[in-house]
């Protein structure tokens, strides 16, 4: 039997935002958000496996003004999950879980994913102006 | 002292009596990823624009195939346990929680086969 009321522990709300708390919370966001993005993914890959109007409406609406958007949030998303995801191996293998490793690792990870989506968009950009 | 190692000493533990799997699977589905998503998105955005042909030749390769389908159930099987984590931290009642779950997984499932067939039907069909 459970009581629906009893209070839940830690209460999240009377705690002063952190940078470590911060950037664990956004963690899970970009977990759930890539979850979401995996739709994307498929949606191209059937698209391709379908034929080439398919194909074509797909490249399409991801290369509108707003498939972009989607998909520039979506690739910090993922660069984030992924930098911080390597910060988390580390604390599992017991490295870096000092107070002022935390914030340092933090720090470098936030720089490296913001580093990786704009490289990758760059990157892009000059690929599609070079076809 | 025991001699039971620590690893064997917690399996089996937990709410719901497979807590060190469900971590350890997290874990090892993660490292996948890492090279992975690394290759996927350098081989996307040195395709920024491909037309279908392109596209197509591409997948249709074993080599990336194979990548491609590692990519997907590795990516559904660590999404399906990241978000059965949270639907367990946030949704207390356990008839909603199990409809989440089931919910979850057969999401999970069902576009994870899906993009796998989808990389097979290109493979073979040419």
């Amino acid at each position: 039997m459970s009581n629906q009321d009893r209070p839940l522990s830690p209460h999240l709300l009377i705690y002063r935002p952190q940078l470590t708390s911060l950037l664990s919370i956004t963690h899970r966001m970009t977990g759930a958000a890539l979850a979401a993005g995996t739709l994307l993914l498929v949606y191209w890959l059937v698209a391709a496996a379908t034929g080439e109007a398919a194909f074509e409406t797909a490249r399409a609406v991801i290369g509108s003004f707003i498939g972009r958007l989607f998909l520039f949030g979506w690739s910090f998303a993922l660069f984030y999950h992924l930098c911080n995801g390597i910060r988390h191996l580390f604390w599992d293998m017991g490295y870096g879980l000092e107070l002022p490793a935390l914030y340092r690792s933090g720090w470098v990870m936030l720089a490296a994913a913001v580093a990786l989506t704009l490289a990758s968009w760059i990157a892009g950009y000059a690929t599609a102006g070079s076809m | 002292m025991s001699m039971r190692s620590p690893l064997g000493r917690v399996r089996g533990l937990g709410s719901a009596r497979d807590g060190v799997g469900h971590w350890w699977a997290e874990r090892m589905t993660a490292i996948a990823l890492i090279p992975l998503v690394l290759w996927f998105v350098a081989s996307v955005v040195t395709m920024t624009g491909a037309d279908y042909a392109t596209v197509r030749a591409w997948i249709a390769s074993p080599v990336v195939a194979g990548l491609l389908v590692l990519l997907v159930v590795m990516t559904f099987t660590h999404g399906a346990l990241g978000l059965q984590v949270i639907v367990e931290d946030y949704v207390h009642h356990e008839g909603a929680k199990l409809a989440a779950l089931l919910a979850v997984k057969a999401f999970a499932l069902l576009l994870g086969l899906t993009g796998v067939l989808a990389v097979l039907t290109i493979l073979f069909g040419g």
